[in-house]
């Protein structure tokens, strides 16, 4: 038999959500840990993408270059637009056919909408928002079985979780949390043209209309430099300021939650563990004390510089350099010398 | 109309401590509160009741405590509450959750149809975002996530149109009732409450349904420890990566403390990285 580690790949009018690649490269590290138990036991271990779409062959294509051994391809006007019934449907038919082992979903807005529905579905164990992902054996199990880690209680724990009797094992895992494996010139898998339960009738629900520009329009998670605010702000108009210093290094304008609860920013800037989890280049926290739960959605920064005016503040205990003083005195100074850096 | 909502009881997380000796959770004192996100689809569903007419029943599985929110619900509003409190439900997962709340709403379908469910899109203990829309596949009601808006209901119709909000755009999305909507904050604010319904909250007692009472029938199999697939197999505190210390604008000056965390990021090797694509 096959052991086979699946991975939804997720695309919107032929644009794929770079997550998809994240997990391949994750599915394919699970994969490995098994192939040693496997080849004992003459099981093959397969990676292999799941796509859904209509006229979106191009993508399964390049879900080979990011090494899928085989891409389930389902293409459909029903899945033209994404709608929850078609689609866990249609991916529920799928796993009953072939029986993966463990089945990996971008928590995205689609990821998370979808993930629930298939779970529930197949009557199997799903766990939220992974952050590690490893395939270990276990007293009393067979063979290996997925260990899936989270924080849980806003970053104070990590709670590693297992799906011991049921499968597939299922995880949610976010953008970013792991990196982009390198993509292969060359392409070994195939693609699986694979039938589409789903009809029409199934949907029920009408897209009606697109409203477009209206969104999330700011794609934190894939950011070279963020400029976060905090508390320390002390109000909506700090980030104007943020922003000034943003736009001077590539960058975007991040916040912790307190501003967003505060109504002082949109939730699409929050970052941290109830927000986005980024892993920039360059992440500067003005004013932000460092919760844990922000923490938890940071810390995979290159580089993270922090402005507090407490030296206690617990952002300093991960930041590459903490500047203790006044963020309103500090970030100007910053510009100036940013500004002059670039004219240099 | 009748509108059920799914509420859930969390401790506001924003003010959890860890006990540093024992690397436990600091429970007491850490208040509880009605999830932010299950308060506005609370809000929504009483302004569809004062626009439309009808009733609004509020569901939650949880501890005797959780009667508090449920008072909280009938003070926004809500006509009724149902406390589901079972030693047999506890330990559940999604999947388990998912149950037992889909099998109350049918029991509440026997009683009187049922055209709206509404949930939070998330519980801010969890996170997960999972219960929803696994209640709409066990009920097979169309589900709606990330619910910014009800734009219009037709109730001779049996339609409603919802917008929903996704990280690219926001779909204006016409459904079928009966339909589960998860619900973002927008899409009702949370009202004061008249007079009448703090009076009545202050002692209202909600129905209590369980394995033993109400309506409603769960298998066993499918409840508490016994329906949830996932175990949590190990507990950790997390190990965050060093700081690399602080430099004190008070002490050097605010251009001194600027240039040393600038000349940091640079020995780095990350300003070059950035300054190169920010030009």
């Amino acid at each position: 038999m096959t052991r086979r580690f699946w991975v939804f790949i997720e695309q919107e009018e032929g644009k794929v959500h770079p997550v998809s690649w994240e997990l391949l490269g994750v599915a394919r590290s699970l994969a490995s840990q098994v192939e040693e138990e496997a080849r004992a036991a003459n099981d093959d271990v397969a990676v292999e993408g799941v796509l859904l779409g209509h006229q979106v062959e191009a993508v399964a294509q390049e879900a080979l270059h990011y090494g899928a051994d085989r891409v389930y391809l389902l293409d459909d006007p029903v899945l033209q637009h994404y709608r929850n019934a078609p689609y866990y449907k249609s991916i529920a038919a799928l796993v009953q056919e072939h029986k993966p082992e463990v089945f990996l979903i971008g928590a995205t807005t689609l990821g998370r909408d979808l993930a629930g529905a298939v779970a529930t579905a197949l009557r199997t164990g799903l766990t939220a928002d992974c952050t590690q992902l490893q395939m270990s054996e276990i007293k009393g199990a067979s063979r290996k079985l997925l260990l899936m880690t989270r924080p849980a209680f806003g970053g104070n724990i990590l709670a590693t979780i297992v799906c011991r009797d049921r499968q597939p094992q299922m995880s949610s895992v976010r953008p970013r949390v792991f990196p982009t494996p390198p993509r292969s010139p060359e392409a070994h898998g195939e693609i699986v043209r694979s039938r589409v339960v789903a009809t029409e009738a199934d949907a029920r629900a009408l897209i009606r209309e697109l409203i477009r520009g209206q969104g999330e329009a700011v794609a934190i998670e894939y950011a070279d430099v963020i400029v976060s605010g905090g508390r320390g702000l002390g109000g909506p108009d700090g980030f104007k300021l943020l922003q000034e210093l943003a736009d001077l290094l590539g960058g975007v304008v991040g916040a912790s939650r307190p501003c967003v609860d505060a109504g002082w920013i949109s939730y699409a800037h929050q970052v941290g563990q109830t927000g986005k989890t980024v892993r920039p280049k360059l992440y500067i926290a003005a004013g932000i004390s460092g919760a844990l739960q922000h923490k938890v959605g940071m810390q995979g920064a290159d580089f993270i510089l922090a402005i507090n005016n407490d030296p206690k503040a617990p952002i300093f205990e991960v930041a590459d350099i903490g500047i203790v003083g006044d963020l309103y005195q500090v970030i100007p100074a910053m510009i100036e010398q940013v500004k002059a850096l670039k004219q240099a | 109309m009748h509108i059920v909502v799914a509420i859930k009881q969390v401790p506001d997380t924003t003010n959890i401590r860890i006990d540093p000796e024992t690397g436990n959770l600091v429970r007491e004192g850490v208040p509880a509160i009605m999830n932010p996100y299950d308060a506005h689809a609370l809000a929504a569903a009483v302004a569809l009741k004062r626009q439309y007419g009808g009733t609004v029943t509020v569901i939650t599985m949880g501890p005797s405590s959780f009667v508090a929110s449920l008072r909280e619900a009938v003070e926004l509003g809500a006509d009724r509450g149902i406390l589901l409190s079972d030693r047999k439900f506890a330990g559940a997962d999604t999947l388990a959750t998912s149950y037992v709340l889909a099998s109350t709403i049918e029991a509440l379908q026997r009683e009187e149809p049922v055209d709206l469910i509404l949930f939070g899109k998330q519980a801010i203990d969890g996170d997960t975002a999972q219960v929803g829309p696994g209640v709409g596949v066990r009920l097979d009601v169309p589900v709606i996530t990330y619910v910014v808006k009800v734009r219009e209901v037709d109730l001779a119709a049996r339609r409603i149109v919802v917008e929903r909000k996704t990280e690219r755009w926001v779909e204006v999305i016409d459904v079928p009732l009966p339909a589960l909507l998860t619900c973002e904050k927008e899409i009702a604010e949370i009202p004061f409450a008249p007079l009448p319904d703090l009076v009545r909250s202050l002692t209202y007692q909600p129905d209590s349904w369980n394995t033993a009472e109400g309506p409603a029938s769960f298998e066993m199999a499918q409840i508490g420890v016994k329906g949830s697939p996932t175990v949590v197999y190990k507990q950790d505190t997390p190990s965050l990566r060093q700081g690399g210390g602080t430099v004190n604008a008070r002490e050097v000056g605010v251009e001194a403390a600027v240039k040393t965390a600038l000349e940091k990021a640079r020995a780095a090797g990350i300003l070059q990285q950035v300054l190169g694509g920010g030009q």
